[in-house]
C-alpha cells in the first residue's frame, strides 16, 4: 500500500467522529442554537459506549445508550436555551466542564481496560479484491457508511424537503417561522437533541474505531475542532465531509511524518491541527469579511414570541 | 446576550383547555430582571452537591461521608486550609482575568493556555539568567510571566478584531498549544540532566523561589491577588476606561454610537486577562512547585471561568469563591484516600454551572394570575 493510500485511510478513520460532530453541531445550530459543548457530549458519548460495551458485551446496546444518554444532555441544554433562554455560550461551557468531570468520574473503574471488540466492517465481497477502492472502502466499519449515509440524508433534508426549510426557517429568523405557524420551540427542541446525539455517536466512534480503550480527556480537544468545523463547513453537510476528512488527514499526517523518522519533534507535530484550525478561521473571516459567513441568522438569540429586537 | 428590554409574557397555556384552574395562572418572562439575588449562587452550589450525590450513591459511596471527606480535607485542618489559600490564588487571579474579559462579553476560556506559558516564561528567567540577585530574578520572572501571558491573549482578541474568528475556539486550541510546548521543553531542551530521567526542569533557587509565610506553603502569590483585585475595583469604579467597559457591557450597541473604540477595548481586556494568568503561571512555578513540570495547572483556567460567574464580575465575590473552589479542589484531592477519583470536583464545578445559569434565567420569570 502507498504513503497516499494509507493517509487517505488514516483520514477517514480519523476525520469519521470529526464529521459526526460536525454534523451534530451543524443540525444544533441550523436551529439556532450555539453548541459548544461538543467537547462534553463526545466524552460523555465515548465513556458510555466503554462502560455498557465492557459491562454487556452488546455494540448495540453500548451504542444505543451512549445515544440515549448524550440527547438527554442535549435536553437539558434546549431547556436552558430555548425555555429560559439561558446564555448558550454559557450553558454549552458548563456542558463541557460537567461532561469532561463526570466521563473522568464514571470511566475510572474501567480506564485502560481495552473494550471487547472494534466496529464490524461491512464485507464488500469481491469488490475488496480491486487494489486502491478495496484498501480503502474494505476498510470502513458501519460507522464509517453510517456517517456518509447522514451526509447525504441530511444534505438532501436541511436543502430539499419542507422540513428543513422550516428548520432554517426557525434558525434564520424564528418570529417569521412562528407566524408562519412553524412550532419554534418544539423544533429548537428536536434538533439540538438529535444534534446532542450525533456528537455523543463521534465519541462512540473515538472508542470503537479509533483508540480502542478509554482514557481520561480521550477526545484531546477534537469537541471543539468540530465546533470550528461547523464554520469552516458554513452550516452545510456536504462542506463538512471535505473539512472533516481534511483535518483527519492533519491529524494523522502528524503521526505518519513521525513515523517516517521527522526530525521536527513529535509536540510540534501534534500542534498542527490546532494551529491549522486557528489560521483557517482567520483566513475564511478575512476572505468572507464583507460576504455573508453562512451563518444562520438568529444563531445565539434566543426567541421570545411578542418581542421586538 | 439579551438585547431586550421591557418585559412581555409567554403563556405556557395557548390553547384554552378544560381545565379552568391552569388557564388562569401564566408564567411572565421579564428580561428587565436582569441583577439575580444573592442566593443564586448559594442554591446553585446545594442543588449541585445533591445532583453529585446521585453518582456517589449510584457508586456504592454514602454522598455525607464523601462531603465530610472533602470538607474536612479543604478546611478541617490548618494544613488542609493553606493548601486551600494556595489553590484559591491562581484562581483568584485567573478569574480576575477571565472577569475583566466578560464585562465586555469576550469570552476568554483560554486561562489555562495563558498560565502554562507564564510559568513557562518564569522558568526561562531561570534557565537563561540563573545567578541574578533574589530581587532581579524574581521581578523578571513576574515581568516575563505577564508579558507572556498578555502575548497569548493578544493572540486571542487579534483574530477576533481584525478577522472575526470567535475567541472561544481561538483561546481553547491555543490551551492546547501551550500544553504541547509545555511538554516539548520539559521532556526536551529545559530538562533536569540530574533529574533521574523524570520529564522537569532543574530546581529553582531559593532567590528564584517567592518568599513563604512562616513554614507553610503559602507564598506572597496571595498578595500578588489581592492587590490585583484591589486595583481592578478601583479601575472599574473610579476611571474612564472602567466607565467605558461598563458601558460596553451594558449596552454595546449604544456604546458604539457613543464613539467608544470596541476593538481596542477588547485587546486591551484579552492582555490584561492573559497577563493576570501568566502572573498566576508565574506565582505557581516559583511560589508552589519550584521547578516546571507536565501538569502545571490541574485545570486552574477552566476552574476559573466558573469562579468569575459565580462571582457574578464582583471583586469581594472573586475572592470568596476562589477559597471556595481551591477547598473543592483540595476536597477532590482528600477524597482519593477512600479509592474515589478526584474528577469528582471537576462534575461538581459543572454541576455548579449548569444550576447557576438555569437560576440566572428561572428568577426572571415570574407566576401571574391572568383573567
Amino acid at each position: 500500500m502507498d504513503f497516499t493510500t494509507q493517509l487517505l485511510i488514516a483520514a477517514i478513520s480519523a476525520g469519521t467522529p470529526l464529521l459526526l460532530a460536525t454534523l451534530g453541531g451543524i443540525l444544533t445550530e441550523r436551529a439556532g442554537i450555539i453548541q459548544l459543548g461538543a467537547e462534553g457530549l463526545m466524552l460523555m458519548g465515548a465513556v458510555t459506549t466503554c462502560i455498557v460495551y465492557i459491562r454487556s458485551g452488546n455494540l448495540i446496546l453500548a451504542l444505543l445508550a451512549a445515544v440515549a444518554i448524550t440527547a438527554l444532555l442535549g435536553m437539558v441544554h434546549s431547556f436552558l436555551t430555548v425555555t429560559l433562554r439561558a446564555n448558550q455560550t454559557m450553558s454549552g461551557l458548563a456542558m463541557t466542564l460537567f461532561g469532561s468531570g463526570l466521563s473522568a468520574y464514571l470511566g475510572k473503574s474501567i480506564s485502560g481496560i481495552p473494550l471487547p471488540g472494534t466496529s464490524p466492517k461491512l464485507d464488500l465481497g469481491a469488490l475488496k479484491s480491486v487494489p486502491v477502492i478495496g484498501d480503502i472502502f474494505g476498510r470502513m466499519d458501519y460507522l464509517t457508511w453510517f456517517s456518509l449515509l447522514l451526509v447525504l440524508v441530511l444534505h438532501l433534508l436541511i436543502h430539499h424537503t419542507s422540513w428543513g426549510l422550516h428548520l432554517r426557517a426557525v434558525g434564520d429568523n424564528p418570529a417569521t417561522a412562528d407566524v408562519m405557524g412553524i412550532r419554534v420551540q418544539l423544533i429548537r427542541y428536536s434538533y439540538v437533541t438529535a444534534g446532542a446525539a450525533l456528537i455523543g455517536l463521534a465519541g462512540a466512534d473515538m472508542v470503537l474505531a479509533y483508540a480502542p480503550t478509554w482514557n481520561e480527556g480521550l477526545t484531546a480537544g477534537r469537541g471543539w475542532i468540530a465546533v470550528g468545523l461547523v464554520i469552516f463547513a458554513r452550516w452545510n453537510p456536504l462542506r463538512a465531509l471535505f473539512c472533516a476528512y481534511f483535518f483527519g488527514a492533519l491529524d494523522s499526517l502528524g503521526f505518519r511524518i513521525q513515523l517516517l523518522g521527522s526530525v521536527v519533534p513529535s509536540y510540534f507535530l501534534k500542534m498542527i491541527p490546532y494551529v491549522v484550525t486557528i489560521l483557517v478561521l482567520m483566513y475564511l473571516g478575512y476572505r468572507n469579511r464583507n460576504k455573508p459567513s453562512g451563518t444562520p441568522e438568529s444563531l445565539g438569540t434566543p426567541y421570545v414570541r411578542e418581542q421586538r429586537f | 446576550m439579551s438585547p431586550n428590554t421591557g418585559s412581555n409574557s409567554t403563556v405556557l397555556e395557548p390553547s384554552p383547555g378544560k381545565s379552568g384552574k391552569w388557564y388562569s395562572l401564566r408564567l411572565e418572562y421579564d428580561s428587565s430582571r436582569t441583577r439575580s439575588p444573592w442566593w443564586t449562587p448559594v442554591l446553585s452550589v446545594i442543588l449541585a452537591l445533591l445532583l453529585c450525590a446521585v453518582f456517589i450513591a449510584a457508586n456504592g459511596m454514602s454522598p455525607i461521608v464523601v462531603y465530610e471527606k472533602m470538607f474536612r480535607g479543604a478546611f478541617g485542618t490548618s494544613y488542609g486550609f493553606t493548601e486551600t489559600m494556595v489553590k484559591a490564588i491562581p484562581l483568584l487571579l485567573c478569574g480576575l482575568g477571565i472577569a475583566v474579559a466578560y464585562r465586555i462579553s469576550v469570552w476568554n476560556i483560554g486561562a489555562e493556555g495563558q498560565l502554562t506559558v507564564g510559568a513557562m516564561a518564569a522558568t526561562a528567567v531561570t534557565i537563561y539568567f540563573p545567578d541574578l540577585s533574589s530581587f532581579w530574578s524574581i521581578t523578571l520572572m513576574l515581568v516575563f510571566g505577564t508579558a507572556a501571558g498578555a502575548l497569548w491573549g493578544l493572540m486571542t482578541a487579534v483574530p477576533r478584531t481584525h478577522f472575526g474568528v470567535n475567541e472561544l475556539i481561538t483561546s481553547l486550541m491555543l490551551n492546547y498549544v501551550a500544553l504541547l510546548a509545555l511538554d516539548y521543553v520539559v521532556f526536551g531542551p529545559w530538562k533536569d540532566p540530574k533529574g533521574f530521567n523524570f520529564p522537569g526542569s532543574p530546581m529553582f533557587t531559593a532567590a528564584q523561589s517567592l518568599p513563604v509565610l512562616g513554614s507553610t506553603r503559602l507564598h506572597i502569590g496571595l498578595i500578588f491577588g489581592l492587590v490585583a483585585v484591589l486595583i481592578y475595583y478601583l479601575m472599574i469604579k473610579f476611571t474612564r476606561w472602567g466607565y467605558e467597559l461598563r458601558l460596553i457591557g451594558a449596552n454595546p450597541t449604544a456604546a458604539r454610537y457613543a464613539g467608544i473604540h470596541i476593538k481596542k477595548h477588547i485587546i486591551i481586556v484579552m492582555l490584561i486577562s492573559g497577563g493576570l494568568a501568566g502572573i498566576a503561571g508565574m506565582a505557581e512555578v516559583s511560589g508552589v512547585t519550584h521547578k516546571l513540570m507536565q501538569g502545571i495547572s490541574p485545570g486552574y483556567g477552566y476552574t476559573a471561568i466558573i469562579v468569575a460567574w459565580l462571582a457574578k464580575l464582583n471583586p469581594l465575590g472573586l475572592i470568596v469563591t476562589s477559597i471556595l473552589f481551591g477547598g473543592l479542589i483540595v476536597g477532590g484531592y482528600s477524597v482519593q484516600t477512600i479509592g474515589l477519583p478526584s474528577s469528582i470536583s471537576e462534575m461538581l464545578q459543572g454541576a455548579i454551572l449548569f444550576f447557576l445559569i438555569a437560576g440566572d434565567m428561572i428568577h426572571r420569570f415570574r407566576i401571574r394570575r391572568s383573567a
